[in-house]
């Protein structure tokens, strides 16, 4: 299905893109047909700077699995980081 | 059949008199063709359906592809593009009717053209197939397993379309669908739904759907692929487009 279900949020750092770094403004999480994902559907997120245009994109498409894994993998790096780093 | 084609990337007049780029595939050594407006997937302008635009004047129909996200990316790669237009919500269905109408007229008026002209959409372009021949003079058209033809999205979800059965009395020319039985957008209860407002509206049209195959079966390149299903809907695509297109 095409699912249009996305997440916006907006996001400080950089990204590496085919054009080299830039910044990050803008990062959308959505679920629904991979570009190239060897599956049906995917967690796709992208990364963001839309004043710079369309190609201004960092993309990864995750299974479900994998996703849930990231966003555990996040979680647990920056709760067990030194007071005040992060 | 000698499948001899030229294929191309052209500009062409849009919704509102915008140029927007276009893919054309027309067979070679033909005197008489009709037309097909092809409408990409929600992934975008890409590869894939570029393929599906030359497999149509393989078979002796002049084939045009609209890129319905130039004005979000001009330029820009089809993924990347696809990204742009989804993050806005996708295509407005205005602009949408727009475009289809700009290439049906760029079909209608090419050499050799027999002045019919018909539509066929895959997923999100499924439903845009059915807008548009419920809004635009086509010939024929086809709806591969779109969405929101019938039901609206589910709650939360911050889709853009709405549902467009009631625009079945509107429509211009035969409708084929052909679906996956096991798609729930759309399920078989909306294909159902969907045949019987046509049969109300006393419009002609023809249902298949495939046991076995969900949503984007006809798509070689992804896991969905359906082969069986496949190559049964590509059969009756040639059907029915022989009956409302040839010659």
């Amino acid at each position: 299905m095409c699912t249009y279900l996305t997440e916006k949020i907006a996001v400080a750092g950089s990204g590496k893109g085919a054009a080299g770094w830039f910044t990050l403004t803008d990062a959308t999480v959505y679920l629904d047909h991979p570009q190239h994902a060897p599956a049906e559907h995917t967690l796709n997120i992208d990364f963001l700077n839309p004043a710079s245009g369309p190609s201004a994109r960092v993309a990864v498409e995750l299974t479900a699995e994998s996703a849930r894994a990231l966003a555990r993998a996040i979680e647990a790096t920056l709760q067990s980081a030194p007071p005040g780093l992060a | 059949m000698n499948e001899a084609l030229i294929a191309e990337t052209i500009s062409i007049t849009g919704h509102g008199g915008d140029e927007i780029e276009a893919y054309l595939a027309r067979p070679l050594g033909q005197d008489s063709f009709g037309g097909v407006v092809v409408i990409h997937h929600l992934p975008g302008y890409d590869s894939s359906t570029k393929e599906i635009t030359r497999k149509f004047a393989a078979h002796g129909y002049a084939a045009l592809m609209p890129n319905l996200y130039y004005r979000e990316a001009p330029g820009a790669s089809p993924d990347d593009a696809a990204a742009a237009a989804r993050a806005r919500g996708g295509v407005p269905d205005e602009r949408l009717v727009g475009d289809v109408g700009g290439a049906a007229d760029y079909l209608r008026a090419m050499d050799g053209s027999n002045g019919r002209v018909g539509v066929i959409g895959y997923c999100s372009g499924g439903r845009q197939s059915f807008l548009a021949a419920a809004s635009l003079p086509l010939d024929a058209a086809v709806d591969c397993y779109g969405a929101f033809v019938v039901g609206s999205p589910p709650e939360g979800m911050p889709l853009k379309v709405g549902p467009i059965v009631h625009l079945a009395p509107d429509l211009s020319c035969p409708l084929l669908g052909l679906f996956g039985a096991e798609d729930q957008y759309p399920s078989p209860e909306q294909v159902d739904e969907l045949d019987k407002a046509l049969i109300e509206a006393g419009k002609p049209h023809e249902f298949h759907s495939y046991e076995g195959a969900g949503h984007a079966f006809f798509s070689v390149n992804r896991p969905a692929y359906r082969v069986e299903a496949a190559n049964d809907g590509w059969q009756k695509i040639w059907d029915f487009y022989g009956r409302y297109l040839a010659g």
